[in-house]
């Protein structure tokens, strides 16, 4: 081990891999982090929602000095139909205040501020570095293979946090190729407007900004969402849509953002904006079924990798920057008894079991393969909803009594009974 | 809005060698709906009838992995474009 050049090697400057890095600098360790990108954040993409938790448990306040953008004070989920939505939401100053709950953030920004942060606790970034394969011997890894000159790097552990497209754990025999029906294919738009406007049109102050997530119409019949964030002085608008239903019903992930912005609850909103980029991502959307081995001899892997991405309640990065502490509180206790092999990081996984991050993907275990096989939760509710809702607050003269009668008709007819009490037991069974 | 106006908005690092091909044009061939032409956000695949070939245009892709995934024979090579190259985010 005396000629390993470093103690660890992170492949990736994402949320994940940034928070090992500076977790295990801040423990004295020498650590190299491998980006592929100009700088840490040029590849990343999220819709993006930044929780407070966990990362300030290893970088307190990191929010005062951090490039975020909003402090999200208000939560809403719109169910769109063609005419438009049926909403719900939370709004609450506990949200904002001195310890905002999550804020909408770009990652292009905050991850090279984060990847700044690294560096000042001692890791060294290598930017423009791509990770083309991983060193083998005797069935351990021992380093990355790189396509800088003089590429091969020693270490005693190897860091994947290489995102979605973990290519190097395919390669390694980890987990076969992603399957469609394991990925959702996002596209998301950044539409600038001033300040003001953004702060009259979600009613918020200077600093506070609002989610919407969007489900319905917009995926036209897909399995999929989508999301509004408010920033600082723009709006991030995306569509996503699990990959084998791009596929199934021959969509374009183009169309249907361009569609979304036309939408009537949603034009408005952007009125007099601008488009100032445009971007794709895949999110994992496997689950915990399709979580693969996150340790072996000489390696963990972490975040969206391997597929750490609570889908119900669209978390990712938080799930992101836990593995990342977590891997590195194991490689701390490995390094200790000089064991990096297999059974000496075990306790990588030990600890993802014992945290939020696994007890939530157990929990939804079914959950994501049940919307699957319902396609009509994206197909025939949204409409149905929509209808309902106009129904009951329309006033035409009709008896309530009558209304409510052609409500429960609407129902029977485009659902029907059974289906209805199917949708509603299995539906909540996969959710508990 | 047009996608290519989009896409003049991103920033690109163009190589000169691609990091997408197709590996096996037979395959292609046999694809009956040739997924990866519609489900790429960037259009970046196309079907050339003359040859009967699916080409790319690697210049513009965001780098997503989607076609590679998509592919119903697993028939695209797929890499990372060397570092530095290929797309560069602003916003992220």
């Amino acid at each position: 081990m005396a000629d390993d050049q470093f103690d660890v090697i992170v492949v990736g400057a994402g949320p994940s891999g940034l928070t090992v890095a500076l977790r295990l600098a801040q423990a004295g360790l020498q650590v190299a982090v491998l980006e592929r990108g100009a700088f840490a954040g040029s590849k990343n993409v999220m819709g993006g929602i930044f929780y407070r938790h966990p990362l300030e448990t290893v970088l307190p306040d990191f929010w005062k000095t951090a490039p975020v953008e909003r402090a999200i004070v208000e939560q809403r989920y719109w169910m769109l139909g063609q005419q438009g939505h049926v909403g719900a939401g939370v709004r609450s100053q506990r949200f904002g205040g001195d310890h905002p709950n999550c804020w909408s953030v770009f990652r292009a920004r905050f991850d090279r501020w984060l990847a700044e942060q690294v560096e000042a606790a001692g890791a060294m970034l290598l930017t423009e570095a791509t990770v083309e394969s991983l060193l083998v011997e005797n069935g351990r890894v021992v380093g990355v293979h790189t396509g800088l000159e003089d590429g091969d790097l020693k270490a005693n552990v190897v860091v994947i946090a290489e995102g979605v497209n973990s290519l190097l754990l395919r390669d390694l025999g980890i987990h076969p190729e992603l399957k469609p029906n394991q990925v959702a294919t996002v596209v998301k738009e950044v539409i600038s407007l001033p300040a003001e406007k953004i702060e009259d049109r979600f009613n918020v102050e200077a600093g506070q900004g609002v989610s919407i997530e969007l489900l319905g119409t917009l995926t036209r019949g897909a399995v999929g969402i989508g999301f509004l964030y408010s920033n600082r002085d723009s709006i991030s608008l995306g569509v996503g849509v699990l990959t084998s239903d791009l596929a199934r019903l021959k969509l374009d992930p183009h169309d249907l953002i361009e569609n979304l912005k036309n939408h009537p609850s949603i034009r408005p909103l952007l009125a007099g904006g601008k488009t100032e980029e445009y971007l794709a991502h895949l999110i994992p959307e496997g689950g915990y079924r399709a979580i693969p081995k996150v340790h072996g001899n000489g390696w963990v892997a972490v975040g969206d990798s391997v597929m750490l991405v609570d889908s119900v309640h669209r978390e990712g990065s938080n799930l992101a920057v836990k593995s990342g502490i977590l891997a590195a509180e194991a490689i701390i206790q490995a390094k200790s008894k000089n064991d990096f092999s297999e059974a000496g990081l075990a306790s990588y996984r030990e600890r993802l079991n014992a945290s939020f991050v696994m007890k939530d993907l157990r929990k939804y275990k079914n959950f994501s393969h049940y919307l699957e096989s319902h396609p009509h939760f994206f197909s025939v509710y949204p409409d149905l909803i929509n209808d309902a809702g106009t129904a009951f607050f329309s006033v035409d003269g009709k008896s309530k009594r009558q209304m409510q009668m052609e409500l429960f008709n609407m129902f029977k007819k485009r659902r029907g009974l059974v289906g209805l009490f199917m949708d509603a037991l299995q539906g909540g069974m996969s959710a508990l | 809005m047009k996608l290519e106006d989009k896409l003049f908005l991103v920033t690109f690092q163009a190589d000169t060698e691609s990091h997408l091909s197709v590996k096996n044009q037979e395959l292609c061939r046999k694809c009956q709906d040739k997924p990866c032409i519609n489900a790429c956000p960037a259009d970046c695949w196309e079907h050339e009838h003359e040859k009967n070939e699916v080409l790319v245009s690697f210049e513009g892709c965001l780098e997503c992995g989607t076609c590679r995934i998509i592919c119903p024979y697993d028939n695209i090579n797929w890499r990372y474009p060397r570092g530095g190259f290929g797309v560069k985010y602003k916003f992220g």
